[in-house]
């Protein structure tokens, strides 16, 4: 499989997030089943043959089991609250009668295979996009990926970062106090004895983010150079209204229902006006990087992957606006969309090119963090 | 290099300065070493050398501090990033990425070198430290000794001129302490790096520094001067020093091979003494105990295995504390110390083996049932605290404990005399604190005590006062167990040593026989007097006074 990929590096973090940004796209255009299991499917492979033994490509298995949650929600909330679909009633459960100010809210009653069928499309569309999302988590390193953000952002990138790094601190420590608290012989189960370890836990991760602080500021973070003003204001202004823009491009053009003939041109002026802001904004800054990414030919062929696959399913729907639905009502077996598919399947085009990524050496050698920064008590 | 002219710092709200009127001049080359008890500012001096006292600390400076000609006034802390390095106290809490090669470049990255210079700086870094083979790790995935070296690699790509350490071996085992403080030493021989750090462990340190910085922390000014003339009288001294003083030798010895160049007569005399009489020894003894109805009290691990996900830290340990011994745990970091701790009060669930106090299962004991027949004072004792004040804190105990109210306090005062007791628990110095935990655990009158680490930011004195406390809970007839690296107070206190590597004992018996067959375990008095078996001050006092 990594024959043609070349020797082990790290692919460009943004490839990997144009990739599935990508295959979101075809989800978001698309209720049907097989299209969205294709997509699910194409992600996974791709993450099992081209997925780091690093700490953050552990959390693909968070994204998969939050994804059938999404779907078992959904179906769950469609049997109590959902309004019969369809003539093929499977059950009827007893409905609890609501006084009439509540009306149009609706508790049991009878359930139908289409209502099912709907709420499980449905939930299969967010599950994909979450599968999707957590495919790019788990191959690019989120500290890779804020490197190549732009100057103009890179605050907003630290702050994200940190905030990754505390959370998993967060719950071991929360593990190490409650274990604490246990030798005190207090409960460390239900609510009273979550609320205990609270707050020695904030106190510490307060004192935490404080001395991390300190160690930025003393190592550099926020030299600046003088930049006036008027150009300061200027950038953050057309930031500001480009990624408004850019925003609301987007939806139109993810969202098939309302399709409207400004979506291309305001994404357009929107990115471009967004590009003009961080080139400013980011001569305030005098960072510079180490060692950056590299954007070679497997990336333009993982992110191009990705591209084609939205762009197909985007052009498929445009053209036949029901081609891409998921059929529930009447009751039909859901039918491969050909053209949109094999984009899709073009999408696993990374699992064979990207190049593999390198060997985490403490990670491969079976090292994990230590037993007292692990510290969750069985 | 650096110039402190009459510095002063008051933090807002204060009564009175946390640094007083500090007038010093600190050379180019020179290797300095902040000495002084807890909270008596060391802390303080060292951040006000790149500006984060007070620019991020708050409070008030009077005088003025100059870097390599910049004023601190005038430059904030990421201004002066070039010239100062500071490694914080703890490492890992200062780490904004989470590889090795990527922590390196964040500082140069701030300041914005070019990309080519960062990757030659980069490589020789990792050269320099012995870091090569590390450069692809997470961070999270180091040991303690590594963490450190990638701290201050980590300073020093930016190619600082002055290197700033608040207690760097503090939390280290011996071994990989001598790992950062080689690194070190090179910096300063080779490089003529400007060093200035503070350290409790001075016995690790003395002996390399050229000059010494006493912080009184009583409102006095701090004083300057070579290290053997300030020794003299300084209020923390290392065994050695102390050793010197007591013997009467000048100059002040600071290494073990001066002291022992210094001591051969002595030696020779106690030599000659008829051999000491058992009871001198007695501490260094397993008190005899045959009884068979002791076989299940006190600690009991039986061929215990503990894994963490893919990796075993204790494989199949059995290990007996029995009433009355005061066992020392020692081993590198990682050797399974803290996971043996977790498992004996039932933190981790054991895949094979099993553990029992006085006869129980402690991992199914809840409650008062759990408090009332094992205490653990953990790594960070804060852990344990839930008050926001002193007094609520003792209240919280008894109910925990079951005991009548002010047992806890009492008992505080006893180990701990004249706590503020509306201060919350956050506010005592490390040694108060220390003592409020062990108050808290003693409450319930536990048959075992353990203890991961006490001595961890304790200074001398707050650790002889630990000492003792130790050994009464022993003569009580607690059986108690110690992880430490602290082989003073292993030495001091310990009937047995047990030393763990690799989640194994490699070596199991009287201290004595341990810790002198040991060059690392070995305390700095037994080095001196070898083959006289003395282990610390506290065995040759009485020689010394018989002699």
């Amino acid at each position: 499989m990594t024959r043609g990929a070349g020797s082990p590096r790290w692919l460009h973090p943004g490839a990997w997030w144009v990739w599935a940004l990508g295959l979101v796209t075809v989800a978001s255009r698309t209720t049907n089943p097989l299209l969205l299991a294709l997509v699910i499917a194409v992600a996974g492979w791709v993450v099992s043959q081209r997925r780091s033994q690093a700490p953050w490509a552990r959390s693909y298995a968070v994204f998969l089991r939050l994804a059938l949650l999404v779907i078992g929600f959904r179906v769950l909330f469609s049997v109590v609250f959902g309004v019969a679909v369809g003539t093929h009633v499977l059950l009827t459960l007893p409905e609890l009668p609501l006084p009439d100010w509540a009306a149009g809210v609706h508790i049991g009653g009878a359930v139908t295979a289409e209502q099912l069928l709907q709420a499980g499309y449905l939930g299969l569309q967010l599950a994909a996009i979450i599968v999707c999302i957590g495919a790019a988590n788990s191959l690019a390193s989120p500290s890779r990926l804020l490197k190549s953000v732009p100057a103009a952002l890179y605050e907003m990138g630290v702050a994200v970062v940190v905030a990754m790094t505390f959370a998993p601190q967060l719950v071991a420590d929360v593990g190490r106090v409650r274990a604490a608290h246990r030798l005190r012989g207090r409960r460390t189960s239900g609510v009273r004895g979550l609320a205990g370890a609270v707050m020695p836990v904030l106190e510490g991760a307060l004192e935490r983010a404080v001395s991390l602080a300190a160690a930025m500021d003393s190592r550099g973070y926020g030299r600046t150079a003088g930049v006036s003003p008027r150009v300061r204001r200027t950038a953050s202004m057309l930031l500001l209204l480009g990624l408004l823009g850019a925003c609301v491009g987007v939806y139109g053009l993810l969202d098939a229902g309302s399709t409207g003939p400004f979506a291309v041109p305001l994404l357009v002026a929107g990115l471009a006006a967004a590009v003009v802001g961080v080139v400013l904004a980011g001569r305030r800054g005098v960072r510079t990087r180490y060692r950056p990414d590299p954007w070679r030919r497997p990336e333009w062929l993982v992110a191009g992957s990705g591209v084609l696959a939205g762009v197909v399913a985007v052009a498929v729907s445009l053209a036949d606006p029901v081609a891409l639905v998921g059929q529930y009502s009447p009751l039909a077996w859901p039918q491969l969309p050909l053209a949109a598919a094999a984009a899709v399947l073009a999408a696993l085009l990374p699992g064979a090119v990207a190049p593999p990524p390198p060997d985490v050496a403490g990670a491969a050698a079976g090292r994990v963090p230590r037993p007292d920064r692990v510290g969750a008590p069985a | 290099m650096i110039r402190f002219e009459h510095v002063s710092v008051t933090y807002a709200g204060a009564d009175r300065p946390a640094l007083c009127d500090l007038d010093l001049e600190v050379a180019e080359g020179e290797f300095v070493l902040v000495v002084g008890g807890t909270g008596s500012g060391k802390s303080t001096l060292l951040g006000t050398v790149n500006g984060l006292v007070p620019h991020f600390t708050g409070g008030t400076l009077r005088g003025r501090v100059t870097v390599a000609g910049r004023d601190t006034r005038t430059h904030p802390p990421r201004e002066l990033a070039d010239v100062v390095g500071v490694v914080p106290q703890d490492p890992l809490s200062g780490f904004v990425t989470d590889m090795v090669e990527d922590e390196l470049a964040y500082g140069m990255e701030s300041i914005g070198l070019a990309s080519d210079v960062m990757r030659r700086r980069v490589e020789e870094t990792l050269d320099l430290l012995g870091l090569a083979a590390l450069r692809d790790r997470p961070l999270l995935t180091l040991s303690g000794g590594e963490r450190q070296r990638v701290a201050i690699g980590a300073v020093l790509t930016c190619h600082p001129r002055v290197l700033v350490l608040d207690e760097p071996t503090s939390a280290l085992d011996p071994g990989a302490a001598e790992e950062v403080l080689a690194a070190l030493q090179r910096l300063v021989h080779d490089l003529g790096m400007t060093v200035l750090m503070s350290e409790h462990r001075l016995e690790r340190v003395v002996q390399y520094a050229d000059r010494v910085v006493v912080v009184p922390g009583d409102g006095a000014p701090p004083r300057a001067g070579e290290p053997a003339e300030l020794m003299r009288d300084a209020p923390v001294a290392p065994p050695v020093v102390e050793l010197g003083r007591l013997a009467g030798w000048s100059p002040l010895p600071l290494s073990v091979r001066d002291a022992r160049r210094a001591a051969a007569p002595l030696r020779e005399r106690l030599a000659a003494l008829p051999p000491p009489p058992a009871s001198l020894l007695e501490t260094s003894l397993t008190p005899p105990d045959n009884d068979v109805s002791s076989r299940d009290a006190g600690l009991v691990v039986r061929g215990v295995t503990v894994r963490h996900g893919p990796v075993t830290a204790l494989r199949e340990l059995s290990l007996q504390v029995r009433p009355g011994e005061l066992v020392a745990l020692m081993g590198r970091n990682g050797a399974g110390k803290s996971t043996l701790l977790g498992a004996a009060v039932g933190q981790y669930r054991p895949a094979a083996g099993s553990v029992r106090v006085d006869g129980a299962d402690p991992a199914a004991l809840r409650g008062a049932a759990l408090v009332r027949r094992i205490g653990l004072v953990p790594q960070q004792p804060a852990d344990l605290l839930v008050a926001s004040e002193v007094r609520a804190e003792c209240a919280a105990g008894d109910r925990d404990a079951d005991v009548a109210p002010g047992t806890t306090r009492a008992l505080l005062e006893r180990l701990a005399p004249g706590i503020d007791e509306t201060l919350h628990p956050r506010d005592l110095s490390e040694g108060q604190r220390l003592a409020l935990v062990l108050a808290l655990i003693l409450a319930a009158a536990p048959p075992v005590l353990l203890l991961d680490e006490p001595t961890r930011g304790l200074d001398y004195a707050a650790k002889a006062r630990l000492a003792e406390i130790l050994r009464a809970v022993r003569a009580e007839g607690r059986a108690v167990l110690l992880a430490t690296h602290d082989v003073e107070l292993a030495a001091e206190v310990a009937t047995r040593v047990v030393v763990l590597a690799d989640g194994e004992i490699v070596a199991d018996g009287p201290t004595a026989e341990i810790v002198v067959g040991s060059p690392m375990f070995a305390p700095q008095v037994a080095k001196v007097m070898h083959p006289v078996p003395v282990l610390t001050l506290t065995d040759l006092r009485p020689l010394l006074a018989t002699s």
